[in-house]
């Protein structure tokens, strides 16, 4: 690889660019492709690859004319927004970096969104219909609310249940979460929208402590980020 | 410095194409593109394609001579681009 490929890569990066690495395996030159670059230039073929490889997070090998090449996605991360500076939040964030999401945590409330608990974590110490006016929802975007209090809770979720996030968990009992339910339906909201919103949050391992209810909650985002229809 | 990437894999492979491991001409080594299988026969193609700039695609898997050496013991194939790092 050379430099400049290395360069425009860790440019990408640096700029939350989603771009495609391709390598044709003859070691022939290396070209690093984004979405607005699929040009006339570029072969349907190759476009189509680089699409594919974006959208699906996987790698693509084309075989078509002669020599192999190997279209490499390069997604930025993941991104995990948690309502709720709580307790089980210190052990989301941790877990939650371990698997490469870019985390940010929101709290209204004065004195608990502290920096030292949450080591590489953006804070916003704001309103959640607040925060969500700048930060992005989108299809690689998890949100979890931890707060189980209706005043953050729920303006969090109005906002969320609007974008294409591809999880979304609320933390509370079942009663909690059917009583949100209930709060939401009688706003208008229709059962398809609700079902989006996992309650109690998590798979239901058992957990106790807060790091493992971040586990089964973490298990639970896996499964719907990697296999969305199960 | 080498970097070795995953290009393919049949059956049941311990790392998907696109999966990466860098290493150095003192063989310290950092990713990976097995379960531990065959890093080591990877890190080995690496310090010839160090020495001679050429990229190399190496494969791997139960119907390979090498496979008793290096194989896979999941019966998976994969191949693996090898190329310099400027």
């Amino acid at each position: 690889m050379r430099r400049e490929t290395l360069r425009a890569l860790q440019g990408a990066q640096e700029s939350g660019r989603a771009v495609a690495l391709v390598t044709p395996l003859d070691g022939g030159p290396q070209q690093v492709l984004g979405l607005a670059d699929l040009g006339q230039d570029v072969s349907t073929e190759l476009a189509q690859a680089v699409r594919s490889a974006l959208a699906t997070d996987r790698a693509v090998l084309l075989a078509e004319g002669g020599v192999e090449r190997l279209v490499c996605p390069r997604n930025p991360p993941l991104r995990l927004i948690v309502v709720g500076a709580v307790h089980i939040a210190e052990a989301l964030c941790g877990l939650a970096q371990t698997l490469g999401y870019a985390v940010t945590v929101i709290d209204p409330r004065a004195g608990f969104a502290r920096a030292g608990l949450f080591p590489g974590v953006t804070l916003l110490n704001v309103w959640p219909q607040e925060a969500f006016e700048t930060v992005a929802l989108d299809a690689r975007t998890a949100v979890v609310l931890l707060t189980h209090d209706p005043k953050i809770d729920d303006p969090a979720l109005r906002c969320v249940l609007s974008s294409d996030v591809f999880y979304i968990a609320a933390l509370g009992s079942t009663r909690t979460q059917a009583r949100r339910l209930e709060r939401l339906a009688a706003e208008g909201y229709t059962s398809p929208q609700l079902a989006r919103i996992h309650g109690p949050a998590g798979l239901a391992i058992g957990a106790r402590t807060p790091a493992e209810i971040a586990l089964s909650v973490l298990a639970q985002m896996t499964q719907r980020l990697r296999e969305p229809r199960s | 410095m080498a970097l070795a990437t995953v290009v393919e894999t049949w059956g049941s492979a311990p790392r998907p194409a696109g999966s990466q491991l860098v290493c150095n001409a003192g063989g310290d080594f950092a990713g990976s593109v097995s379960g531990g299988c065959v890093e080591v026969a990877v890190i080995e193609a690496a310090q010839q394609v160090m020495r001679t700039g050429q990229t190399q695609v190496l494969a791997f898997g139960v119907t390979d001579e090498q496979a008793w050496a290096v194989g896979l013991a999941c019966g998976g194939r994969i191949r693996v681009f090898v190329e310099p790092l400027e």
